[in-house]
């Protein structure tokens, strides 16, 4: 069954979907990565940032990717407070480790259960003129209800990868967790670093619900299948790394193509998480985290 | 003296009277407590979780069912009361939801919560109990536990793993000429794995040749290399178990890549919900999948209108599927059946109930239903429908005839079908 086509594409439909993934990491990669905080309620942001694009795409006809952008500035407000609140409650105290992670916990359970009660339990699906079509090159084919979350999915990530890389507030929120002292000393809040790092974070969920959604149809459980997967990511990329999430998301998004194209669907996240515990054994710091 | 005498036989006469009023009131005063007592039924549901959107349909159907059959005089003269639980979608809950319904609640009647993984965790302590217990839409279930008083209302069949899907194949087959070559594919989840086994014995009866039969992780996303791989074996009949958001991806998939095939479909969830429906418009056109009920003339069963149209209304505030074609239509049956039961035998005794549900021919909203040895239909009455003619970003067109063209059974065939796929 071997051949040239579906080789190829096999790589470009897991790359479209990897940057896919990406997107749906990156949030974590500053909260788990950076900021030393089991947010495993991220994905259920994901899920919130869908329902706000359907919101604006099926009752004002909005983009589903300017819908998500919309939202940013409130998802941004929204992490910051979250910030706050862990802050105030657990972290203050230094009861961030368990009582932290029941806090996302339940945090994840109640977001999904206001989703339940204001937007029902049917299935969500938003129209878009690109779902639907696809780009041939030669017998490549380019879905675009894959590519377009993949360019803008990848886009996001490079972008906060310069920010963080570039700028004042982008280096503090990399040296917040490393040495917390020096940075104060540096004339910075950890605080205020923290919520701000926070806020980014949430607010890639508004933009990658909105990729979700344009995948396909969502329902206010979906976030938990996908928690597994992005801790993967961003542990194989290395903590704190985000160029090393985008590249472990692009990395698992070809091999499940793979596997799924050549050998069977079924085995795919088998495979993905086997190369986890393979990086994680000769290299635990992950592909790009720093030892 | 003699009027004395009368006196007090008057007296004694009216204080005899007094008293036998008093005992026969005080008599009768528990019996008429007693039959003023509702008729509890105890059942689990999936209102949350991945289950919740057909879960929550269900609820509403059953409690039309309700309103109707307490505005008749109830059961046995006594209202009915439903005691239900949220099982969250959940198997692991189910088992404590059935025991504090039978030990705490007390309940009289139970039924059961949607769908197989739902329903298999109550069997046993249903059967420990010895009650009759409707099901609605398990796969199989009793293959394993051949209980005499399981009744299951969604038409598979008597053979469900393989009545599920014979319709799809004797359509394949009738062709000219035959197929030759199948593809079949799964999502790992116990229903649609059971869908596909019985898909991999019909096609071994029929000769055809297993090109490819794998399955994908559930609730997958990128199911684009899934159809690839599918385009490159060759198939000429894809046959597909899957649930609602690997059903739409595949559709996508499948129009994205073009992918050609004699018959594609089979046993796909998801595609019988309005919202999926409108979404998918014109990408579901020349599909043949797996229904249960559909507006075509041939299924217009007595009663199934007046219950869509109260459905349809009640489920406006609800924001659950809008149409209700799919599910509860066979909520409300389910319930029919069992009241019917219950007031024909005068009684709950559940082995009488048994034997009568057994024994009995039930007209519901759904038609005809009669029931095999091991509970199931007695004969299968899954639907094969064709998606034809569908328009892009239109709900309404589903509410109507010659959308969905029933096939197979040729009891209820409303037309002839497109062939190849594409």
């Amino acid at each position: 069954m071997f051949s040239g086509e579906l080789f190829f594409n096999a790589i470009v439909s897991g790359l479209l979907i990897g940057g896919f993934y990406a997107a749906v990491a990156l949030g974590l990669s500053i909260t788990f990565g950076c900021l030393e905080i089991v947010n495993i309620a991220h994905p259920t942001f994901v899920i919130f940032g869908s329902y706000v694009t359907y919101i604006l795409n099926v009752n004002f006809g909005l983009d589903p990717i300017l819908a998500g952008l919309v939202f940013v500035p409130a998802f941004f407000v929204l992490g910051m407070f979250l910030y706050r609140f862990y802050y105030a409650s657990f972290e203050r105290a230094g009861q961030e480790s368990l009582n932290g992670l029941a806090f996302f916990f339940g945090l994840m359970f109640t977001v999904e259960v206001l989703l339940i009660l204001v937007y029902g339990v049917d299935y969500r699906l938003v129209s878009a003129p690109y779902i639907g079509q696809t780009w041939h090159l030669g017998y490549i084919d380019f879905p675009l209800r894959q590519t377009v979350p993949f360019v803008v999915g990848t886009a996001m990530t490079i972008g906060v990868y310069l920010f963080l890389s570039k700028t004042f507030l982008g280096r503090a929120i990399k040296a917040v967790s490393q040495d917390r002292l020096a940075l104060q000393l540096m004339g910075a809040d950890p605080i205020r670093v923290k919520q701000y790092a926070m806020g980014i974070a949430i607010a890639t969920a508004a933009v990658a619900g909105s990729l979700l959604i344009i995948l396909g149809p969502v329902e206010p459980s979906q976030g938990r299948l996908y928690i597994g997967r992005v801790f993967a990511m961003v542990v194989l990329g290395g903590m704190g790394s985000v160029s090393g999430t985008l590249i472990a998301a692009l990395l698992i998004g070809v091999i499940e193509s793979f596997v799924a194209t050549f050998y069977g669907p079924s085995w795919a996240p088998a495979v993905s998480f086997g190369l986890l515990f393979i990086t994680l054994a000769l290299r635990p710091q992950g592909m790009f985290g720093r030892a | 003296m003699f009027m004395k005498f009368a006196m007090r036989r008057r007296m004694l006469a009216l204080c005899g009277m007094v008293a036998a009023a008093l005992f026969l009131t005080q008599a009768m005063a528990p019996t008429t407590a007693r039959a003023a007592e509702p008729i509890k039924i105890g059942f689990s549901m999936a209102l949350t979780g991945a289950l919740a959107g057909a879960g929550k349909a269900a609820l509403i159907a059953m409690e039309i069912w309700r309103e109707d059959t307490n505005k008749q005089g109830g059961l046995l003269g006594r209202q009915i009361e439903f005691v239900y639980y949220d099982d969250s979608t959940s198997a692991s809950k189910v088992p404590g939801i059935y025991t504090k319904l039978l030990n705490i609640d007390k309940v009289d009647l139970v039924v059961s919560s949607y769908g197989t993984n739902e329903i298999s965790p109550a069997m046993p302590i249903i059967m420990r109990k010895g009650l009759v217990f409707m099901s609605l839409f398990g796969l199989a279930v009793n293959d394993r536990f051949k209980y005499d008083r399981y009744f299951q209302i969604m038409p598979a069949g008597p053979v469900p793993k393989e009545d599920w899907s014979r319709g799809f194949f004797d359509l394949a087959m009738a062709q000219n000429p035959k197929p030759k070559s199948i593809a079949l594919l799964a999502e790992d989840a116990e229903f649609a794995r059971n869908a596909v086994a019985g898909a991999r014995i019909n096609a071994k009866k029929v000769g055809l040749n297993i090109v490819y039969d794998k399955t994908f992780p559930f609730g997958s996303k990128n199911v684009t290399p899934v159809i690839r791989a599918i385009k490159a074996s060759g198939a000429e009949l894809i046959y597909i178990g899957s649930y609602p958001h690997g059903s739409v991806g595949l559709v996508k998939a499948a129009n994205e890549l073009g992918l050609k095939a004699k018959m594609f479909g089979g046993g796909m969830v998801g595609l019988q919900f309005a919202a999926i429906q409108k979404n998918l418009g014109p990408m579901l056109n020349n599909i043949v999948n797996y229904d249960f009920w559909v507006p075509e003339p041939t299924l217009k069963f007595e009663g199934v209108e007046a219950f869509l149209k109260k459905y349809q209304a009640a489920a406006k505030g609800k924001k659950v599927d809008p149409l209700g074609h799919y599910l509860p239509p066979y909520a409300y049956a389910y319930l029919q059946i069992l009241g019917q039961a219950v007031n024909t035998i005068g009684s709950l005794d559940q082995k009488a109930i048994a034997a009568h549900i057994h024994a009995t021919t039930f007209n519901t909203v759904v038609g005809p239903v009669s029931f095999a040895e091991n509970g199931e239909w007695a004969k299968t009455r899954t639907l094969q429908v064709q998606f034809r003619d569908i328009e892009p970003n239109n709900m309404d067109q589903f509410n109507h005839a010659g959308k969905r063209i029933v096939l197979y059974p040729k009891s209820v065939k409303s037309g002839e079908i497109v062939y190849p796929y594409k």
